[in-house]
């Protein structure tokens, strides 16, 4: 069947299988391979990308879901001049990732967070993160970096 | 993991999901959000020909006030139960419940008729569904029916449900008791609830104590004919066969079904 998806504001179109997760769209159609892999089980959060600025899972969307709609990935977030959005500043600057596999996730997950709650408390901000896993347990930092980007934006 | 291949229809109006499911019989499956039904596939576990999306279906997606009840579209997402004033208001045991299904990427795409429909025992809203005695909607071919939650769930992923049938709204009523309790058992955050309990007043639905979720009707028999609440919950599991798993054993599941039917009932008479 034949898609189409809005992804990080330009439009994208393929002929794509019926089957075709979103996240395989991302990355084997459009070559946006920021967004990983992990668990391919809707646990680690690692494939989180937008849809209509919404946190989901993108190995658990079909392709064919998402048509018509549009999708944020990391690659997506930094302005055209290279500034890092505030969410991204602010992993930097706390050192909110050791080997780096679920920061793609994690900052989308934050995004989709702070959008909903522009204030969250710490308690809401591990909430809000308990769909993503960091297997380095840099959940301390990756914390830090959340309320710091909410500090920075509110 | 991909699924195995299947031809993709999307469905622009319930009577074109209904035809559709009529088209392909037994071999087509309504997709919602898809968090329960593409996990399985990717599985193997499932294995539609057809999937009939359902998704696009807005109108299916509300939350109103109808005086003596609630009225809640079939393709309303938990993000939106767990959002709404409505709910916190009138249905917290719904609201809150919600709230803890999975993560915040599940409840963006899951929805309350997914998750009835799916009737898996180790889900959170049939146990709610019962513990609120609420009337499900489907839409089939010849028209709507109403089914009572208490019948609603028939066996393991099995409801009552015919092929073709379309799940379109839950009726629920406000609960006369207002005292409420959501006790889940988890050994992680986003895990399925080892054993979970809904209270409302003194109804309590039961999560993963058996191959379909059920009320815990003997512990409600002994509140009624006067036991303390400690006494009846010592009969949160009679009848009940819940499964042995890697997660825990049946008597350990039947422990903490006691455990928490009290700790719900002492909650529930605490709020109310």
């Amino acid at each position: 069947m034949k898609v189409t998806i809005t992804v990080n504001g330009r439009e994208t179109s393929a002929e794509v299988e019926d089957r075709t997760l979103l996240v395989h769209y991302l990355r084997d159609v459009l070559n946006l391979t920021a967004t990983n892999i992990g668990c391919d089980t809707t646990t680690c959060g690692a494939c989180t990308v937008l849809l209509d600025g919404e946190a989901v899972k993108s190995c658990t969307v079909l392709a064919a879901q998402a048509d018509g709609r549009e999708v944020t990935t990391v690659e997506g977030l930094a302005a055209e001049d290279g500034t890092m959005h505030p969410v991204q500043k602010a992993f930097h600057e706390n050192h909110g990732l050791q080997c780096g596999f679920c920061t793609p996730g994690m900052v989308m997950a934050a995004v989709s967070l702070l959008k909903e709650n522009p204030r969250p408390t710490e308690e809401q901000v591990r909430a809000g993160l308990e769909g993503n896993l960091c297997r380095c347990t840099g959940y301390h930092n990756i914390v830090k970096a959340v309320l710091a980007a909410a500090e920075e934006t509110a | 993991m991909i699924p195995a291949t299947f031809t993709y229809r999307r469905a622009e109006s319930v009577d074109e999901a209904i035809e559709l499911a009529g088209q392909y019989g037994e071999d087509a499956k309504f997709l919602a959000g898809g968090h329960s039904l593409l996990p399985l596939m990717k599985l193997r576990l499932a294995q539609p020909e057809v999937l009939v999306d359902i998704g696009r279906l807005r109108d299916l997606s509300y939350i109103r006030d109808q005086g003596d009840h609630v009225a809640i579209g079939a393709l309303t997402r938990h993000h939106d139960l767990a959002t709404s004033e409505l709910l916190a208001e009138q249905l917290p045991l719904l609201h809150h419940a919600a709230g803890t299904i999975g993560d915040p990427q599940v409840r963006h795409r899951g929805t309350i008729g997914g998750s009835l429909a799916h009737a898996d025992p180790a889900g959170d809203l049939p146990a709610v569904v019962l513990a609120l005695e609420a009337t499900l909607v489907a839409r089939g071919p010849s028209g709507s029916r109403e089914i009572p939650a208490t019948e609603f769930f028939r066996g393991l992923f099995e409801s009552a449900l015919e092929p073709g049938e379309l799940l379109t709204e839950i009726r629920v009523p406000k609960p006369a008791a207002r005292g409420w309790s959501f006790q889940k058992f988890t050994k992680r955050a986003i895990d399925w609830a080892i054993v979970g309990v809904a209270v409302q007043g003194d109804r309590i639905g039961l999560v993963n104590m058996g191959e379909k979720p059920v009320r815990a009707t003997a512990v409600e028999q002994a509140l009624a004919s006067g036991a303390s609440i400690r006494d009846a919950a010592e009969h949160a599991a009679d009848g009940l066969s819940p499964a042995s798993d890697v997660h825990a054993s049946a008597e350990y599941r039947a422990q903490l079904a006691r455990v928490l039917v009290r700790r719900g009932l002492e909650e529930a008479r605490a709020r109310a």
